[in-house]
């Protein structure tokens, strides 16, 4: 079973107040695998992708990791594996500290969780910066001083200074511009070929979604509404709201998108 | 959304460059040389008072300066000069006290009131309150009466009633800064609560602190001598309080001695505010600018004369917008010249930076503040209206050319009930009565697609969605049928869901009214759903102008075709290879 799912969501139910957020989710990831989970604001995707991160309420339910519950364990008292599982945040201008120089961001992790020195540490930084195709004299500049893709590409070092077996990324690409937007992915799915670090894709954006992903959740009302292989829910979705998700977003070509229109309309109407 | 947002500095800046910039300050320079010089005197005293502060000679009593008493005697025969020096030390180590003993109570509770939250906040919160609505004065005179007549117990029982002052103001901070991404991503980074304090947040907080702190120093050197004046004091004890008490008994004697004590507090606490005073300035400023009155002055003039065809709504020739910068106008568009006919949408496309958003307001008037229109023409209906007077361009606003905003719900204001901030605008533009205005907004809220357009009438913005809201800022737009409607980035804050029905509205009004609509967009599935033309804008020039069908099919630009290269609406799902990390881990 941890063989071949590195996490796994069981019944995962979160309440803040009356507000039920998370209804029974259910949710595998498997190693090296993109999980992608879409849906609208309040669908409650970015609550799951905190609950696993050990950075958001669980008010019942399990969550496996490599077959241990990590369900409302802080990260700073998580072991072993869970312990490295780290995050990229939507907003690259507020997710890294700004007085903060980038080797100074880059080594917290590992001094937080004593994974070397401080000089080991520090002797990494070239490293994680090479990684993210970053020159290595970024180490000693403030993230102010660093364009939105080059900030979300320091936030993807210091996931991974860690070594982590799970990313969950949290509306990584959606602040960057259109052509840097698809650099970054690219970079996640090197990053990803080269080390086999799964990734819980958490975003409102359909086609980057499918861009990245192995299998597809999509998230409704707290609920998984459809939750398959990417080709699968993405080309041939079987749920009503799966097909009026993908038929809403415009494609970038005036003929087909006049067709997509129509079929939206009619499916507005039939419903 | 794009161009002329300047980075949020302040909080980034090190301590060493708030100080310097401080120091170049005139007024900051002259508050931290004066301070320098109280508290060297403070520290030196012994060296440089000419005698000790208890030596008396009967003769010099009330003695006028001269003779050995720099600055005369006073009632028992003292030398003002030396009291006054070690006056500063006994004075600056009672606002330490009370300093110090404010700035750790208070900012410890509010770090852990801040950062925690919850029942500890709420108990905190209480005792601040409490603390807040006792009178300093008459609690320092109780104790004083208990606890005798040490002015420094009285300064350790007036910090604890100034802490809530510091509680409240890192409570605050600490409240803004804990749900920052960066204090999440150091969570998850596995650091301690403890380490997350002292890494991320006292690093925010110090600043406005720091302030805090000048400013107390201030206000207890002002009660500390307020005390004394009072009596309260230790009368062996030299300080500018009980000196003026002193000097005060004998006025009638010595008017001038009274001078020295005051003048003593009055430039310190003067000189405390003032420092605080400049570091804020520093801290409001961020990165400095010239401003736009030392600019050259610039008057654009007309290119060209008004097109001929009446077909043509908008021409704009050559357009260039700029902003102050440090040496000179820094060009944000850079020479856009753009035509839209009646009835005709055009997408202006571009990723952040472009000057896509900085041409649309161009074309309204509302440049972010500095921004000034250096040369070109923006022919709107035979007529140039580039720098227009703003008198003159407020009459086409709203009328003639409206806007709708990216932001809905930023665009609301949340005062006020949805009614009114559609009726308003329409009294005032079209001269119509208030129920007409009514009968009015309710056809339009319909007409924009709401269910029960009296409900929405009476609600207040933050009762419905923002997808609600931007259909009422389109209602709100069209409600005096404009030619023109400037959209910039109408869809962006929305869910695609609702962004096909914002759209499909949109389509049917234009079509409907058969107005002109700029559309700024960096989403190139909302230019190919909506849009009859395109161009498409790069560093503050259009690369490319087509119909969007040629556009699409047959783009010319390289940078075009870049973009549309990066669009991912085809892509082939990848396939899932397992037990991949066992291979890389082997």
């Amino acid at each position: 079973m941890s063989d071949d799912v590195i996490v796994q969501c069981i019944d995962v139910n979160t309440k803040f107040g009356a507000l039920h957020v998370l209804k029974n989710v259910n949710l595998t990831v498997r190693p090296g695998e993109t999980v992608g989970l879409v849906g609208e604001s309040g669908s409650g995707k970015t609550t799951l992708g905190r609950a696993i991160l050990g950075i958001g309420p669980v008010s019942s339910g399990r969550i496996l990791f490599e077959g241990h519950d990590i369900a409302g364990v802080a990260p700073r008292d998580r072991k072993g594996n869970a312990a490295s599982i780290q995050a990229v945040f939507q907003d690259p201008y507020t997710s890294l500290n700004p007085s903060m120089t980038i080797e100074d961001i880059l080594v917290e992790p590992i001094v937080a969780r004593r994974q070397a020195s401080l000089e080991e540490a520090r002797a990494r930084v070239r490293t994680l910066l090479d990684q993210v195709n970053l020159p290595s004299d970024a180490a000693y500049r403030y993230p102010r001083e660093f364009s939105g893709g080059q900030r979300q590409r320091v936030a993807i070092a210091r996931a991974l200074a860690l070594s982590p077996h799970l990313i969950v990324c949290d509306e990584p690409v959606s602040a960057l511009d259109l052509s840097t937007q698809q650099r970054v992915l690219d970079l996640f799915v090197e990053i990803q070929e080269r080390t086999g670090v799964a990734y819980l894709f958490v975003s409102h954006d359909l086609s980057v979604v499918r861009h990245i992903s192995h299998r597809v959740a999509v998230m409704r009302g707290g609920e998984i509404v459809e939750f398959g292989d990417c080709d699968q829910v993405t080309a041939h979705p079987q749920h009503d709201y799966t097909k009026r998700l993908l038929l809403a977003a415009p494609v970038a070509d005036p003929v087909r998108q006049a067709d997509r229109r129509a079929a939206l309309r009619a499916l507005n109407t039939g419903a | 959304m794009s161009a002329a947002t300047p980075a949020p500095a302040p909080a980034a800046s090190s301590r060493e460059s708030i100080a310097l910039s401080v120091l170049t300050n005139p007024l900051g320079l002259i508050a931290a040389i004066l301070l320098v010089l109280v508290i060297a005197t403070a520290v030196f005293a012994p060296l440089i008072a000419p005698f000790a502060p208890g030596d008396l000679q009967i003769f010099k009593i009330n003695a006028p300066p001269g003779d050995g008493y720099l600055l005369g005697g006073d009632g028992s025969g003292r030398d003002i000069f030396s009291r006054l020096v070690y006056g500063a030390r006994n004075t600056l180590i009672g606002a330490l006290i009370a300093l110090s003993v404010a700035a750790a109570i208070g900012v410890t509770a509010g770090l852990f009131a801040g950062y925690f939250g919850g029942r500890r906040e709420v108990v905190m919160s209480w005792i601040a309150d409490g603390l807040m609505a006792l009178p300093a004065l008459i609690v320092l005179l109780a104790f004083y009466q208990s606890l005798g007549s040490s002015i420094q117990v009285s300064m350790v029982i007036f910090g604890i009633m100034l802490s809530p002052g510091f509680y409240r103001l890192t409570r605050n901070l600490v409240n803004g800064v804990k749900h920052e991404l960066y204090v999440d991503a150091a969570r998850v980074s596995g650091l301690s609560d403890m380490r997350i304090i002292a890494r991320h947040i006292l690093l925010v907080i110090r600043a406005p602190v720091i302030i805090q702190t000048s400013i107390v120093a201030g206000i207890s050197i002002v009660i500390q001598a307020g005390l004394e004046f009072l009596g309260l004091g230790d009368p062996s004890v030299p300080t500018w309080g009980g000196m003026l008490q002193d000097a005060f008994a004998n006025m009638f004697v010595v008017p001038t001695a009274i001078l020295w004590p005051g003048l003593a507090i009055s430039i310190t606490v003067a000189s405390f505010v003032l420092l605080a005073n400049a570091i804020r300035d520093r801290l409001q400023q961020g990165n400095r600018t010239a401003p736009a009155s030392k600019m050259p002055k610039v008057v654009a003039k007309p290119v060209g004369a008004a097109p001929t065809d009446n077909d043509l709504l908008l021409d704009i020739r050559e357009l260039v917008v700029g902003y102050p910068g440090k040496t000179g106008w820094t060009e944000v568009v850079k020479g856009v010249s753009l035509q839209l006919r009646k009835g005709e949408v055009l997408g202006l496309v571009g990723e952040s930076g472009s000057g896509k958003t900085q041409t649309a307001f161009s074309v309204l008037g509302l440049l972010s503040t500095g921004g000034r229109i250096l040369s070109g023409s923006i022919w709107f209906d035979g007529r140039d209206i580039a720098n227009l007077p703003e008198d003159e361009m407020q009459k086409l606003r709203g009328k003639r050319i409206a806007y709708v905003p990216q932001e809905p719900m930023s665009n609301l204001d949340p005062a006020f009930r949805i009614g009114f901030q559609l009726t308003e605008p329409m009294m005032t533009v079209l001269g119509i009565s208030r129920s007409e205005a009514k009968a009015r907004a309710l056809k339009l809220l319909a007409k924009v697609g709401m269910p029960d357009p009296m409900r929405t009438y009476k609600a207040y913005p933050h009762q419905i969605s923002g997808g609600m809201a931007q259909r009422v800022l389109i209602a709100r737009a069209i409600s005096c049928s404009p030619d023109l409607l400037i959209a910039d980035e109408p869809t962006t804050a929305l869910d695609v869901t609702v962004q096909a029905e914002v759209l499909e509205l949109l389509r049917d009004l234009q079509a409907e009214m058969g107005m002109s609509v700029i559309l700024v967009t960096h989403n190139f599935g909302v230019v190919a759903d909506i849009c009859h033309r395109v161009s498409v804008m790069k560093d503050g020039k259009v690369v490319e102008t087509a119909d969007v069908r040629t556009l699409f099919a047959d783009p010319q630009h390289d940078y075009t075709k870049m973009l549309l290269g990066a669009v991912l609406d085809d892509v082939t799902p990848r396939t899932y290879r397992p037990r991949m990390l066992k291979e890389v881990s082997a």
